[in-house]
């Protein structure tokens, strides 16, 4: 082939990967203007009326505010204690979560009579709608006097307590782990049983007893898909609510008031949109702090 | 030290029995090598004798002690997986390390044995790596290096080879000779390819359907092979085989009618079988000769030109094809007419059963 021809080729090769570019920008484009104003028009809208004086009590009074909404709750106790009672719930979840996914995970790796059921058992509390969760926690299990937890301390002697007002955020955490140890336990299983039984087997031979093939082999192959586990977990857990509201609605005082709450109690009770939206956009800043770590711990993970 | 005794071992999974009553001695030091097709039991057996699967049926002996039920870390055995099954998160220290690690040694000594295995291995460089940073070969030393810290009585390889590439298989083929050398340990060595087997066994177990079809030297299985199937098993090209029939036994002469309608004559040994009695005669394409006239006739098909020797394809009358190798540097054109002459001294025969006729084959 002479050099010339060789050089169109490349020139016609250029132009037609240019033009399968474009083509392939003209299919995207409805899926990305609709994704763009999904996410955007919200996100823009909370901007914009986070700098607002903008109280549906009083319509008449909006207007540009400046920081005054930021100000305002910066220096706000409750805004805070939001912040912890987030930070709390969602760090404590994702260590329930994580310990008894994994020990789940292990057991229902084994093989013994029944192990399907089990597996069905372990896995249905996903299924079970937030609020309906949380109702059946705080009637048929955390109820002092009617409750099944309240029967159990009865009989070993101790006097049962109201977890709602004693122990707000322990109960609540509890709750909310019951409801996404599934999900870890699930995510862990399916790495378990992609772990090349080649490898336990060359352990064995290795001399490792079974506690430390969990420890040296089993762990360390179950850390990628913890930390993934851990992400995905986190975007849902810093936005709990159906839970808080159908058990103790942010109290008792600000006990189990988290960030989300907070926008709700702003927003929807106090009526004040410029607040709700100023935590708002707080939120989706702490949110970014977050991920920006565990994307970090991801990384790294995924890199050794 | 490790002779390894096996007496009518047999393995059932459910209803299936996929090693039936198995007898084998291996002794101390021996290369013992065990092939056969896929699905033969070859890594059932092993992984029987390394502990990771129960028996179901006989006895495991190691150094004359029963030890079916001794826990596989205790058998002195070490294995090398063919997926190698290294620790993906620990590096190639602490690889091969582990078992001593597990075995509760000072760090001095673990130290000072992987350094003794890499040094051995060449892998001194690749220390403080991840398996996932190794090449193939590198890793497949590292699995080895990971047997050999422990100072096994002996090594079992389950196809050790088969994820390299031709080059890299050829080349890891002698350093585990030379490893076996150095080593002085019994090894058992899987494979299903019978080049590996015939250059580094001591002696070869050919397995077929659960059973063993012969155990023997490489040579001996080549040249007096017990049945059909270890015959047409061992060796490249293929044994050919030719149906027959005993025409006639006359003072130590057997004259066979091939089913092609040609008669040869053999010196028949040992209790001559009866006259009309089905037989297979099998010669090693590399047993005939290119003759103006012989017994067998056909046209060649194909023409293999390897350099060193020149594999023909024959096609009989009527229609099956014999595999001659020849040296000559053949003239021989495809399309061409031929006639073949069996080295008569060299051929073997099998009876109806498919077993070996006693010494028909020349020593
Ligand atoms: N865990 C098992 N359960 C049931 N059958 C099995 C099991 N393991 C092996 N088998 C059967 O036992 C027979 C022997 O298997 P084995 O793995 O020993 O063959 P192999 O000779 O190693 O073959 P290959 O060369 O393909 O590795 C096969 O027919 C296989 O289907
Ligand atoms: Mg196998």
């Amino acid at each position: 082939m002479s050099s010339t021809a060789l050089a169109g080729r490349v020139v016609a090769a250029e132009s037609l990967a240019r033009a399968r570019r474009r083509s392939s920008w003209l299919l995207l484009f409805p899926a990305v203007i609709l994704l763009g104003a999904w996410a955007f028009v919200p996100l823009v809208m909370t901007l914009r009326y986070s700098f607002e004086r903008y109280n549906l009590l009083y319509p008449e009074r909006r207007g540009f505010a400046g920081l005054l909404n930021y100000n305002l709750l910066l220096t706000d106790p409750a805004f805070w204690t939001a912040i912890f009672n987030t930070l709390v719930l969602t760090l404590g979840v994702l260590a329930i979560t994580i310990i008894l996914g994994t020990l789940f995970a292990l057991l229902l790796n084994q093989n013994f009579p029944g192990r399907g059921i089990a597996r069905l058992m372990v896995i249905a509390p996903f299924f079970v709608l937030p609020p309906v969760a949380a109702l059946i926690f705080k009637n048929l299990l955390f109820d002092p006097l009617n409750g099944l937890v309240g029967w159990l301390f009865k009989l070993v002697g101790l006097h049962p307590i109201a977890w709602f007002t004693t122990a707000p955020m322990i109960a609540l955490v509890m709750i909310v782990a019951w409801e996404w140890t599934p999900f870890a336990t699930l995510i862990l299983l399916t790495a378990l049983q992609s772990l090349d039984t080649d490898q336990l087997e060359a352990a064995r031979m290795d001399g490792a007893k079974p506690l430390s093939r969990i420890i040296y082999i089993v762990l360390p192959h179950l850390a990628r898909p913890a930390t993934i586990t851990i992400m995905m977990e986190s975007i849902f857990l810093l936005s709990i609510f159906a839970e808080i509201l159908t058990t103790t609605a942010g109290g008792p005082g600000t006990a189990t008031t988290t960030l989300t709450y907070l926008i709700y109690i702003r927003a929807l009770l106090d009526f004040n949109i410029g607040g709700a939206s100023a935590a708002g956009v707080l939120a989706i800043v702490l949110a970014n702090i977050v991920a920006l770590f565990l994307m970090r711990a991801v990384a790294r993970n995924i890199e050794t | 030290m490790a002779a390894l005794e096996l007496r009518q071992v047999g393995k059932w999974y459910g209803g299936f029995e996929a090693v039936k009553s198995v007898d084998l001695a291996i002794a101390d030091r021996e290369f013992m090598v065990f092939v056969g097709p896929s699905g033969c039991g070859k890594t059932t057996l092993l992984r029987m004798i390394a502990g990771l699967e129960d028996i179901t049926s006989g006895d495991f002996l190691i150094d004359g002690a029963r030890a079916n039920a001794v826990p596989p870390d205790k058998r002195g055995l070490a294995m090398v997986f063919q997926s190698y099954a290294l620790y993906p998160h620990m590096t190639v220290a602490q690889n091969m390390g582990f078992a001593l690690k597990m075995a509760g040694r000072p760090r001095a000594e673990i130290e000072a044995k992987v350094r003794e295995a890499a040094r051995i291995l060449r892998l001194e460089a690749e220390l403080g790596r991840k398996p996932r940073m190794l090449s193939g070969g590198q890793r497949q030393r590292v699995a080895i290096g990971r047997a050999i810290v422990r100072n096994p009585k002996g090594f079992l390889f389950d196809e050790p080879l088969s994820n390299l590439d031709a080059a890299l298989r050829v080349q890891m083929r002698t350093e585990l000779v030379k490893l076996h050398r150095s080593l002085d340990a019994t090894m058992i060595y899987v494979t299903h390819d019978q080049i590996e087997a015939m250059t580094m066994a001591d002696r070869i177990v050919v397995l077929n359907q659960g059973e063993v079809a012969q155990v023997g030297t490489p040579l001996d299985l080549y040249h007096r092979p017990a049945n059909l199937f270890v015959a047409g098993f061992i060796g490249s090209p293929k044994m050919n085989f030719f149906p027959a029939r005993v025409a006639g036994v006359a003072n130590g002469s057997l004259s066979l009618a091939l089913d092609g309608g040609a008669t040869v004559a053999l010196a028949a040994q040992g209790a001559p079988p009866a006259a009309g009695a089905a037989l297979t005669l099998g010669v090693r394409p590399e047993h005939f000769v290119l003759a103006a006239e012989g017994p067998l006739a056909g046209s060649v098909d194909v023409v293999e030109h390897l350099g060193a020797e020149t594999i023909l394809y024959v096609k009989e009358s009527r229609g099956a094809i014999i595999v001659v190798r020849t040296d000559d540097l053949a003239h021989v054109r495809p399309g061409e007419a031929v006639h073949l002459v069996p080295r008569l001294d060299r051929v073997s025969l099998f009876d109806a059963e498919g077993r070996a006729i006693a010494d028909s084959s020349a020593t």
